[in-house]
């Protein structure tokens, strides 16, 4: 199934690039790179990347492109042309759109909400007496979010605190052993620093581009 | 995932990167070459956070951090680049990059 759907996204993301190469007009290049950034967050998904994805969503294919396609409306010369749809042209988008709703819907409803909250507050037994497998998933089946946060704030407890690394020291022979029991834990590095100097850079690039594009009045009527 | 090689994102990737940099050499408009550095910095990513899956290699969560800063300096080059191509167009009413040859000299 994932292989499926590698491909089938591999394959949209590829085209979508090649169109966005190959297209003349401007709208229709945004159009394509909003198609092909969003195959690559599915992508980030399939490799259970998932907060990279979400991120990958919201920023480029809800900020950058959107940004995108305000340059090309703002710098376009001579009104666009209105475009009429037909008739097949509705029916085919209401044929998708009823598609998505009915993809959408029967996912949502073949989830046990009950269940997944229980699963998702710790409790191992339901009120039946049944176990439950509980807790969030593992970080390789993409719960990455929490190891990501920390990350950036300079703790890696992925890999100082997490039982495969008192599992490496102890391996590693006597000298190890007594050190870790001695209550030594290595440091690893974080991305505190480089998560500050990028906040700053956003500030300054935020106050840079509003300084650029601020509205100026027209020096020639003012000469005039 | 197993059953899929690591070659095949790093295809994607490179497929992408291809793209983006055929658009920035090709187009002459300032926001086609916009987008083709997103298709660049896109392919880059996908490069990152396939290696940071425990199949196909060991740079765990620090290529999704990669990733992450490559996606917010991304926003903010477009942020910047799209002002520039605004201030452009407002003095010389068109967005023709063979047309910015002031400071040629």
């Amino acid at each position: 199934m994932s292989e499926l759907l590698f491909y089938l996204y591999a394959l949209i993301a590829c085209g979508a690039a090649i169109a966005v190469v190959l297209s003349q007009n401007v709208v229709r290049m945004a159009f394509w790179l909003v198609v092909s950034l969003s195959s690559v967050s599915f992508l980030f998904f399939l490799l259970g990347a998932d907060f990279v994805g979400a991120t990958q969503l919201l920023i480029y294919v809800g900020g950058t492109v959107v940004l995108l396609i305000f340059g090309v409306m703002l710098t376009s010369s001579g009104p666009y042309k209105t475009i009429q749809n037909s008739p097949a042209e509705l029916a085919l988008s209401g044929m998708i759109g009823l598609a998505f709703l009915a993809v959408i819907s029967s996912s949502v409803f073949s989830v046990n909400w009950i269940e997944n909250s229980y699963r998702l507050a710790g409790a191992k037994e339901h009120h039946d007496g049944e176990q439950l497998k509980f807790g969030y998933n593992d970080e390789t089946e993409g719960n990455t979010t929490r190891s990501l946060g920390t990350a950036l704030l300079g703790v890696r407890f992925d890999k100082d605190y997490s039982p495969e690394a008192g599992k490496h020291a102890h391996s590693h022979g006597g000298e190890e052993h007594s050190h870790h029991d001695h209550g030594e834990v290595t440091v690893s590095t974080g991305y505190l620093l480089p998560f500050e100097i990028v906040s700053v850079h956003l500030l300054v690039v935020l106050v840079g581009a509003a300084y650029l594009a601020r509205a100026k009045r027209r020096v020639d009527v003012q000469q005039a | 995932m197993e059953d899929i090689p690591v070659n095949m994102f790093l295809g994607v990737g490179a497929i992408l990167f291809v793209c983006g940099v055929l658009c920035m050499t090709t187009k002459r408009n300032a926001i086609g070459i916009l987008m083709g550095v997103e298709l660049v910095l896109n392919g880059a990513n996908i490069n990152l956070v396939a290696f940071s899956n425990s199949n196909y290699g060991l740079l765990g969560i620090d290529g999704q951090i990669m990733s992450l800063f490559v996606i917010v300096l991304a926003a903010a080059e477009a942020a910047v680049a799209l002002a520039i191509v605004l201030s452009f167009y407002n003095n010389h009413q068109t967005v023709d990059v063979d047309q910015a040859s002031e400071l040629q000299g």
